[in-house]
């Protein structure tokens, strides 16, 4: 494993595909998140044809328009949904929890989330909001409080659909285990099983929107850390149940709101990193190696993220300063990525194999470096500049 | 404003910075805004006309956004497009407002295509000389600028607003 900074033969090769696998196969991203058979035939030979080391299970990730158009997502535009046919989806920011309900969500987050978070953010789910407050209907109540929502017609048109679309949701499932097995076969292990959060992206992304959690940082401080406090143990106990139960201990955390410039070294030191290392942390004691996905810049951080346990995760870089990176986690953590989008999208091959060079040099020097795209794959890689990428580095990656 | 804006240049302020003083220069105006409404015709003079806006097939706005105000605290007088704007739109709002300063954001891969494409349009329509191009996202850098034909990309907000005080002081 290069993650415990062994030398290997060569600098591994793990490319993360979102839209390049369809669009290498020559499907749209609308029949990508549409048809399982047809991300299925793509995928595999993105996968074979440029005989990658480690991929990524695409179903999952992708493998979403069934299940968002039935439930009727609020927070998502998709292919032939709001963005055309040939985009990625794309997550549409809001406010989905306001600044007066910090306290529902701290005093009990499963009620939030079933009872208000729920009906706003999934249009078919709305009647859920006619459940009944579950732990204050108990003893004789909860027989005659619970099943009263169940008598409507319109909650019981939303189990319907959720049924609907939980149908579909096992249909992706088990495409993806299928397809596990037959990549283990031909050879090919799977990059992570699991994902996990920084508790304060949790926040942000999902309920506050990047401006509501940056305005928190100011304005309510206290109840914002309440949050985060309250959510790590349940992104954890999550990273880790998907991890045990994928059985693939690698756990992928991509992170959004606290590179440079998105908030102060003082800020990053009391909302960001203290909840994040504690997930790390956590995971490396459970045996699942985590894989930081660190976007935008990051050298600034550094020095700070370099302390966790030697040899016992990955740190995925897009803009970070590779020569800062080497030089301050060298011997401590593995690199990933860092091979920038811009030159696979709209550079030649010879500007591939120029970046390449440099970053075997440079980051490969002594191990301890997996080539990766800087947020993976982009959808729009020429895939002859993915080749050269590729072909490059199983020869010039090679350790003598 | 100007104060954060420098400090934002400087390296003293962040992002969150510059949302949180947002918000008070909001409530400010808030308050103040039925004595400017009886000071109206003095309005102060502006440095010049910006176009921005988020490039076809991407739906982000919150960069976008955080450009457009500090263009529009540094005095700028700013056409906003919105996002998913597709390339005739620009070329549209162009002669309508006489802007000679263009900004195409995007944060996504899918917008490289969408910036060459704004910008061979903005030349097609023969308004290319008329007009300086910038780009600006998390993923731009000088292999996009070169690809999509832009005269220029900027780092962050501050520089976009930099940039844009050259151009116009030098037209």
């Amino acid at each position: 494993m290069p993650s415990q900074l062994k030398v290997p033969d060569r600098v591994p090769i793990a490319l993360l595909y979102n839209f390049f696998g369809a669009k290498y196969g020559g499907i749209t991203c609308e029949e990508a998140m549409y048809d399982l058979d047809k991300l299925e035939a793509a995928t595999r030979k993105a996968i074979v044809d440029f005989d990658i080391d480690l991929y990524n299970d695409p179903f999952g990730a992708i493998s979403l328009g069934p299940m968002l158009e039935i439930l009727d997502d609020k927070r998502v535009k998709w292919p032939g949904h709001g963005v055309p046919v040939d985009a990625t989806y794309q997550y549409v920011e809001g406010e989905y929890m306001t600044a007066d309900e910090y306290d529902a969500f701290i005093n009990d987050p499963t009620d939030y989330v079933l009872r208000t978070h729920i009906p706003r953010v999934l249009g078919a789910l709305e009647p859920l909001k006619m459940l009944p407050y579950l732990p204050g209907a108990y003893y004789l109540a909860l027989d005659l409080l619970l099943p009263v929502p169940f008598a409507m017609p319109e909650f019981f048109l939303a189990l319907e659909k959720l049924a609907k679309a939980g149908q579909e949701s096992l249909k992706v499932f088990s495409k993806s285990a299928a397809f596990r097995q037959e990549m283990a076969g031909l050879g090919y292990p799977p990059m992570f099983g699991s994902v996990g959060w920084a508790p304060f992206d949790y926040i942000g992304d999902f309920y506050r929107g990047t401006r509501g959690v940056m305005l928190d940082m100011y304005q309510r401080p206290d109840k914002l850390l309440e949050a985060i406090d309250k959510i790590t143990p349940v992104i954890i106990k999550g990273a880790i149940e998907m991890a045990q139960q994928s059985g693939i201990l690698k756990c992928f955390i991509p992170l959004h709101k606290g590179l440079d410039g998105f908030m102060s070294p003082t800020q990053f030191n009391t909302f960001y990193w203290p909840s994040l290392k504690k997930l790390i942390l956590t995971l490396i004691d459970r045996n699942i190696c985590p894989i930081v996905l660190w976007e935008g810049d990051c050298t600034s951080r550094l020095e700070t993220i370099a302390d966790i346990p030697r040899g016992k995760a990955v740190y995925w870089f897009e803009r970070t300063d590779m020569q800062r990176a080497k030089e301050v986690l060298d011997g401590q953590v593995c690199i990933m990525g860092l091979m920038p989008s811009s030159v696979l999208c709209t550079g030649s091959q010879q500007d591939v194999r120029d970046y390449c060079k440099r970053l075997i040099d440079v980051v490969g020097k002594g191990g301890g470096y997996i080539l990766n795209g800087d947020i993976g794959i982009p959808d729009e890689a020429k895939p002859e500049n993915v080749k050269a990428m590729i072909d490059f580095t199983k020869e010039y990656g090679v350790y003598k | 404003m100007n104060i954060v804006g420098q400090r934002f240049a400087k390296g003293e302020y962040f992002i969150p910075d510059l949302v949180f003083s947002g918000e008070i220069l909001k409530g400010i105006v808030q308050k103040l805004e039925p004595k400017l409404k009886a000071a109206k015709g003095k309005e102060a003079k502006r440095l010049g006309k910006v176009i921005i806006g988020t490039v076809a097939g991407d739906i982000h706005d919150i960069g976008k956004d955080l450009v457009v105000f500090m263009l529009d605290v540094s005095g700028f007088e700013v056409t906003d497009l919105g996002i998913d704007v597709p390339a005739q739109k620009f070329v549209d709002a162009i002669k309508k407002t006489n802007s000679t300063v263009v900004e195409l954001s995007g944060f996504l891969t899918l917008a490289f295509d969408s910036m060459k494409e704004t910008v061979e349009a903005i030349k097609k329509a023969g308004l290319r000389d008329k007009v300086k191009i910038m780009i600006g996202g998390g993923q731009i850098d000088d292999y996009v600028k070169n690809y999509t034909g832009a005269d220029a990309f900027g780092k962050d907000a501050m520089a976009g607003v930099s940039l844009a005080k050259k151009w116009v002081g030098g037209m």
